[in-house]
């Protein structure tokens, strides 16, 4: 793992990505950069389009309208390199054995790691012998990760990949799969409903929220714009001497006020202001549809000050 | 090959970030002498591997520790300690030592909560060194965590 981490290369890039079921606009005007070989955490609430999303990265699905590039090419292309997807309901030949799974990941994938896979698959004392649908759910879950990191992919998709494990097997397999990441500069993107999950193991966000991107970008970076601002309260609502910097959330209650905001000034005043943590600034996005959305320079992709909003159908 | 000799504890509920409990940890481990000159740190892998961390984070805090001097990066073999932090003054077996070993049990003693003390410790520490420098706030949080 060298400086090829920090370099400007793009594991991603959804220009204008749009999602239309028969029901209706799933994803609109999705525009946002990954940076290559970062671990990123995509949040949002239910039916905010992650599994969408998600979806045509893996190219499972063909978007309706705009285009996504994976390391540069068209996604499922020779040029995208190697992408794994780990469904939500991880989708496995149920009565395959667990060492005929393995054996159809190395048949299929030219340079499969049998020996990573097996490790994965053994530290959970999962029997080789077992049929996939006899399995736990949890166990499913292994077999399914040992399957995506035997590939050693170059893009990693996870589809809410710890929900049924146990909070032991979710430490280790993501420890797992964060080697992986650090041993071959393998980029993640990992759907999740758990915000405390993602402290400390992502380094990039996408927040998702009614189809749009509500905030992307590297967290040192979201969290440093970001200030978590706590006072007595004077009157009605907030200090008039705050109101002008942009406001992302603010709370009442009896005589004290919080709000997050992003100050272009510092934001002195009869007020202590600390820096949000993560899940601070994510929950603060989640409760407020109407907050400014906020896509760093990093997750701008080119065009993007261009791009013109489609009507929606 | 090489023996790990530290591992990080990472607190995920401590609102420290990951990255300065790193550095904070290896600091630590560099003023009690477990770490010493030529020592590797373990890799960002193996941090990931062990604690679930980033390995940005690891590196992230490997860089700082670099800016100040205390480790080196060699290519293709890791990062490696260059200074100790260690005071022979400050190490585990120094008269110092013992004489707050003895203060704390008859602390202790006294009926004196684990609290109790170390509210003592910060009033006597903030008496002494009032300017207040940044060291000395440092090595308050890294004990008492």
């Amino acid at each position: 793992m060298g400086d090829g981490m920090y370099a400007g290369e793009s594991a991603l890039e959804a220009h204008g990505l749009g999602m239309r079921y028969r029901r209706g606009w799933v994803l609109k005007d999705c525009s946002f950069r990954l940076p290559a070989g970062r671990i990123c955490g995509l949040v949002g609430p239910n039916g905010a389009g992650k599994t969408t999303l998600l979806s045509i990265m893996a190219h499972v699905l063909e978007p309706t309208e705009g285009r996504l590039s994976v390391f540069g090419a068209a996604p499922g292309s020779v040029d995208s390199g190697r992408t794994s997807f780990l469904a939500q309901d991880k989708p496995l030949f149920r009565r395959f054995t667990v060492a005929e799974i393995l054996r159809l990941g190395q048949e299929l994938n030219p340079g499969w790691d049998q020996r990573a896979a097996e490790d994965i698959v053994r530290a959970g004392n999962v029997p080789f012998d077992a049929k996939v649908g006899s399995l736990s759910g949890g166990q499913r879950t292994r077999v399914a990760l040992a399957l995506a990191l035997g590939k050693h992919p170059d893009l990693l998709l996870l589809d809410e990949p710890m929900s049924d494990l146990d909070p032991v097997a979710r430490q280790e397999l993501m420890g797992a799969l964060l080697a992986e990441a650090a041993e071959h500069g393998t980029t993640v993107l990992m759907s999740t409903h758990v915000l405390a999950e993602l402290e400390n193991v992502c380094d990039y966000l996408v927040v998702l929220s009614g189809g749009g991107v509500r905030l992307a970008g590297d967290v040192d970076e979201l969290l440093s714009v970001h200030t978590m601002v706590t006072g007595t309260k004077d009157g009605e609502g907030l200090p008039v001497s705050l109101a002008h910097h942009p406001l992302v959330e603010s709370r009442i209650s009896g005589r004290q006020f919080t709000a997050l905001i992003r100050p272009d000034s510092p934001a002195t005043g009869p007020w202590e202001t600390d820096s949000p943590s993560m899940e601070e600034l994510l929950l603060a996005y989640l409760r407020s549809p109407d907050a400014p959305s906020l896509i760093t320079p990093t997750a701008q992709v080119q065009d993007q000050a261009y791009n013109t909003r489609t009507v929606a159908a | 090959m090489v023996v790990v000799i530290v591992e990080f504890r990472i607190n995920r509920r401590s609102g420290v970030p990951a990255f300065q409990q790193i550095v904070q940890q290896t600091k630590q481990a560099l003023r009690l002498g477990v770490l010493v000159p030529g020592d590797r740190l373990p890799t960002a892998k193996d941090v990931a591997e062990v604690s679930a961390v980033n390995p940005n984070t690891t590196l992230k805090a490997y860089r700082e520790l670099e800016r100040e001097g205390l480790v080196e990066p060699r290519p293709g073999q890791g990062t490696f300690v260059r200074r100790t932090l260690a005071r022979p003054s400050a190490s585990t077996d120094s008269p110092l030592y013992g004489q707050l070993v003895a203060w704390v049990s008859r602390a202790a003693e006294a009926g004196l909560e684990q609290e109790d003390v170390v509210a003592l410790v910060a009033s006597a520490m903030e008496k002494q060194y009032t300017a207040g420098t940044e060291t000395a706030v440092t090595t308050t949080r890294s004990t008492g965590g």
